[in-house]
């Protein structure tokens, strides 16, 4: 039996998810393993913009931002379940995506990612500066979803670290799925080919401004779903999730793993959260490591590690 | 075979005392902010911690048991803070924890505390990390909310009532802004200009032109720590403003002098700890020998970078806590937090602390002093 | 009115600055296409390193000239070894390896140096000059006198040098400049070392007005970036009006409207450019390649 790539892709995720937990001694992993999934559902939407169409985003943190304090403002201010603010804030990201991204890509290369960045600049400065709403630069309280709670009452006990890994998985792994069956649906495929070639693509009869601000409005989705996930966990969020650093952390984590496939970028994502957490016994050179680890990759492997590693072991079975 | 036998005695003895501490050590975790926005805040923190556990050690440690720092840097990312305190307690096993360069690391950390029922204590000034008291957070800094009032109190103390106020949109300048807006409307003063700045603009003559402007305006309040605040004191002087100028304990230190340049920051008035006026000190004050130790200790560990009110702050967490862990029946972590809610007179760089079952911040207003820069110096305003 | 002219004198002054971070990634640009993300840290370290040679005792134009050199050595090193051998990557990959070795180079100071925050000495002293009402620092004269002769000095180099025309010729077209017999390598090396000493001398007439440590520098390339972008990339012309005018709407916006929205207002007007013009404001006609 051979399976397809999609498919593969699944069941690596999945096998990796339910077996990682058997080698873990604390509830410090489930922590870490669950920014992991975190950041990856956000890089799964920087793949589609990034990996399948070909445009580049610096402010992508801002979309983190919105759905982030949605979860803290909406339940405040209106009564939402912190659940439902989930979905509300992804809504409004889309929203304001379709709103901000028809004009921003029309702009191509280093424009199109000074004018991200500019936007997410906005969103963050509005977050820090409005402080009667957001609560300013030290952030606001996020109330607790109650979903743990819920499992209780029909027997299933985890401690909360335990809880936000399961959870932050099950939404990757939906989030994954979603994004490989986009890869082969006539919307990747469009994407894809305006990646390539615009003018290509356009003679080819693709709607190529519709194509990219589909891809934009779906990644700014996945972002903000990332962003409430971990105001939830974090029970507290702060505007420097919607920083511009933040935003330059996701495309690297995407590019890094290989932006092109949806591994890639959950492997990028992995890399990028647990480097800091090993790089700590290195105290003062943890930063230099880094930013080592990170020009090495792309100067030989310019593709990404997963893409990369793949045409190695293809090349060497065919 | 006599150098075989020096061998491996010479071995086993690297081994037994490689293999000794491991036995008996007291782990202490920390988080702080060393690099990131606020790394001038966090590495005067991280400085004195590593040096006040090496200083512990050398006396001997805690019951004859050494203590072991465990330090992480969140760079002021509160997600990394709360990812970082989740393996000291959960990973590394540490008995109670320091740190929380700012408000909102400070919040993440603090959250885990009190789940994982481990004793904390905050580095950060807002109130709400003790206002409810929860049963595991202490803090050792005066609120925001004491600094303006000493502020104003100052200000009223020379006549002056209607102000100008300019801030930093840093969590530091933002969180003593609203303290200070909502403190003036109960203490009689009158804020005519509010006004802000990024932390690292190279410019602030606009928002000061437009202080200058308003009529009757008395006097000018800085909240802001970092090189803000010295280039509002330069801009100050560029502009030729003659009105008083207070600035935060957030530049509490020589660095301000220095980067302000001493003329420029002549008759600057900002509420400080005793640690910057250590020699001018009454010798009854009990601070004085506190203080002047510790300036001596940080800046031969530190190579002459000055001392700040910062990592004043870290000092007297880390005594709170040596003395808590010293005094403690055993090394649960319910015993170390009521050992350290038993601290009464304690004397730190800040102030002279008191904790309570209901006072996790232990200080009061007299804890503050106002200082004034002089000749490129300090000195403390009667 | 003194006021009007004291903003404006704010908003030159703080332009200038960013001018200066600007001009210094169209070197680059022009000759590979690359955005360099580590120019701010080349400002970074002409102030840093100046600040440590003074600290060691050097007289101030030793110190700089010392941290110019250095720096310009870093800026080829970078090339050497980081952005020759990748050659032909995408721009997003360029863009990462840019800021990897930003990263690599904050950290490095941080051991190298310090973490602290530090300060020059005025060139001319303390003493604001007194015009019409307003006042101005003598040291924001040198660097507004700084962005202008590096502008002209640039220009110059673009239209009248045999060199800077390689370096255009290059960024155009790598392949055709190779058949035409200009040595791109030497090209590239030689903007690397340019911009980072334009970088390096940028970070040293600005530190004894924004003080300076290992952290300044993502600031200042993110503004700089912006000021490069609003003008249009590449052009000299362009970095220098973009930040002028970024540092004007600053200033501007917090004397008349509220200081609260400076910045924002500044990357609002970006974009509202950028939509208008998609290339900036002195950008060449998009050609788009098949």
């Amino acid at each position: 039996m051979r399976l397809s790539p999609k498919q593969s892709t699944l069941l690596v995720l999945a096998v990796l998810m339910i077996a990682s937990p058997f080698f873990f001694p604390s509830n410090y992993y489930y922590r870490v393993g669950s920014l992991v999934f975190v950041n990856s559902i956000a890089v799964v939407g920087i793949v589609i913009l990034t990996g399948y169409a070909g445009q580049i985003s610096l402010g992508h943190a801002g979309f983190l931002g919105i759905g982030g304090y949605a979860c803290a403002l909406l339940p405040a201010h209106f009564g939402l379940p912190p659940a439902l603010a989930v979905v509300a804030g992804a809504a409004l990201s889309g929203a304001i995506a379709y709103v901000v991204g028809r004009p921003i890509l029309k702009l191509k290369g280093y424009y199109l990612a000074v004018a991200t960045l500019g936007f997410g600049v906005l969103v963050s400065m509005v977050l820090a500066n409005e402080g009667w709403l957001t609560g300013g630069p030290d952030g606001i309280k996020v109330p607790d979803p109650g979903l743990r709670a819920l499992l209780e009452q029909v027997g299933i006990e985890l401690t909360n670290p335990q809880f936000w890994y399961a959870f932050c998985g099950l939404v990757l792994f939906i989030g994954a799925w979603l994004a490989l069956n986009l890869r082969e649906s006539p919307t990747g495929r469009a994407l894809r080919a305006l990646h390539g070639s615009e003018v290509a693509a356009r003679t080819a009869g693709i709607d190529v401004a519709k194509a990219k601000l589909n891809a934009f409005v779906i990644s700014a989705v996945y972002a903000s779903v990332a962003g409430s996930l971990l105001a939830l966990q974090n029970r507290l969020i702060t505007p420097d999730v919607a920083g511009f650093m933040h935003s330059i952390e996701l495309v690297t984590m995407a590019v890094l793993g290989g932006a092109g496939s949806v591994l890639g970028g959950i492997f990028g994502a992995a890399l990028l959260t647990l480097l800091p957490q090993v790089l700590t016994v290195l105290q003062d050179y943890e930063h230099v490591v880094l930013g080592l680890v990170m020009m090495l990759v792309m100067i030989f492997l310019p593709a990404g590690l997963i893409p990369s590693a793949r045409r190695l072991l293809r090349g060497r079975g065919e | 075979m006599k150098r075989i036998v020096t061998g491996a005695f010479a071995l086993a003895l690297v081994a037994t005392a490689a293999a000794t501490p491991a036995l008996a050590e007291i782990k202490i975790g920390a988080v702080v902010s060393e690099t990131g926005p606020a790394s001038s805040l966090g590495d005067p923190e991280a400085k004195t911690i590593r040096m006040m556990v090496e200083e512990l050690n050398a006396k001997g440690g805690i019951k004859g048991e050494k203590a072991k720092l465990v330090l992480y840097d969140d760079g002021g990312d509160p997600s990394k803070a709360k990812t970082f305190a989740t393996r000291l307690v959960e990973d590394d096993g540490v008995v109670a924890m320091v740190g929380g360069t700012t408000t909102g690391t400070s919040l993440a950390i603090l959250a885990v505390a009190e789940e994982s029922k481990v004793p904390f204590i905050s580095l950060a000034g807002a109130i709400e990390i003790i206002d409810p008291v929860k049963p595991f957070t202490f803090k050792t800094p005066h609120t925001d909310r004491m600094a303006c009032q000493k502020i104003f109190d100052d200000m009223k103390a020379r006549g002056l009532t209607k102000i100008g106020l300019i801030s930093g949109t840093d969590g530091f300048g933002a969180s003593m802004r609203a303290q200070c807006i909502a403190v003036a409307k109960t203490s009689g003063i009158e804020i005519v200009a509010d006004e802000t700045y990024g932390p690292k603009d190279a410019d602030m003559t606009p928002q000061l032109t437009n202080i200058r402007n308003k009529s009757g305006i008395q006097a000018v309040l800085n909240t802001g720590f970092g090189q803000g605040p010295a280039t509002i004191t330069r801009n100050y002087a560029q502009l030729g403003i003659t009105l008083p100028l207070y600035q935060s304990h957030g530049v509490a230190s020589n660095a301000f002098i220095e980067l302000s340049g001493a003329k420029n920051a002549e008759g600057v008035r900002l509420p400080g700890t005793a640690l910057l006026v250590g020699e001018l000190l009454d010798p009854k004050d009990p601070q004085k020998n506190v203080v002047l130790a510790y300036k001596a200790n940080f800046e031969k560990a530190a190579g002459g970078a000055p001392v700040s009110t910062f990592g004043g702050y870290a000092h007297d967490a880390m005594r709170i806590l040596t003395e808590a862990l010293n005094k403690a029946p055993s090394a649960k972590p319910a015993a170390i937090r009521d050992a350290i809610e038993g601290t009464t007179g304690l004397v730190g760089t800040t102030g002279t602390y008191n904790y309570s079952k209901t006072d996790h911040l232990g200080l009061d207003l007299s804890a503050f002093r106002m200082l004034e820069i002089s000749n490129g110096g300090w000195k403390l305003v009667k | 009115m003194s006021d009007l002219l004291q903003f404006l004198v704010s908003g030159v002054t703080v332009g200038a600055v960013y001018a200066l971070v600007a001009l210094g990634f169209t070197i680059i640009y022009n000759a590979s296409d690359v955005v360099n993300f580590a120019q701010g840290e080349f400002v970074m370290l002409g102030g840093m390193i100046s600040v440590a040679g003074v600290a060691a005792g050097l007289p101030l134009p030793l110190a700089a000239l010392i941290a110019i050199a250095l720096t310009a050595a870093i800026g080829v090193a970078l090339n050497t070894f980081a952005i020759e051998p990748a050659r032909g990557a995408p721009v997003v990959s360029l863009i990462i390896i840019t800021i990897g070795a930003s990263i690599f180079i904050r950290g490095v100071t941080q051991i190298v140096l310090d973490k602290g925050t530090h300060r020059l000495p005025s060139f001319s002293g303390d003493d604001p000059i007194h015009v019409l009402g307003a006042t101005v620092l003598p040291q924001s004269l040198w660097v507004v006198a700084g962005a202008v002769a590096i502008f002209v000095a640039l220009w110059l180099f673009f239209t009248r040098t045999l060199t800077g025309r390689a370096v255009l010729a290059t960024s155009n077209n790598r392949l055709a400049a190779q058949l035409v017999g200009i040595n791109t390598r030497f090209v590239m090396t030689l903007s690397f070392a340019l911009s980072a000493a334009i970088g390096a001398l940028a970070g040293v007439l600005i530190t004894p007005i924004l003080p300076t440590s290992f952290e300044i520098g993502i600031s200042l390339a993110l503004k700089g970036f912006a000021a490069a972008m609003l003008g249009g990339m590449g052009n000299p012309k362009g970095a220098l009006a973009g930040g002028l005018l970024l540092g004007l709407m600053e200033a501007l916006t917090a004397g008349y409207i509220s200081s609260h929205y400076k910045d924002a207002v500044a990357f609002f007007v970006i974009l509202a450019v950028l939509f208008a013009f998609p290339r900036g404001l002195y950008g060449s006609n998009p050609v788009e390649r098949v």
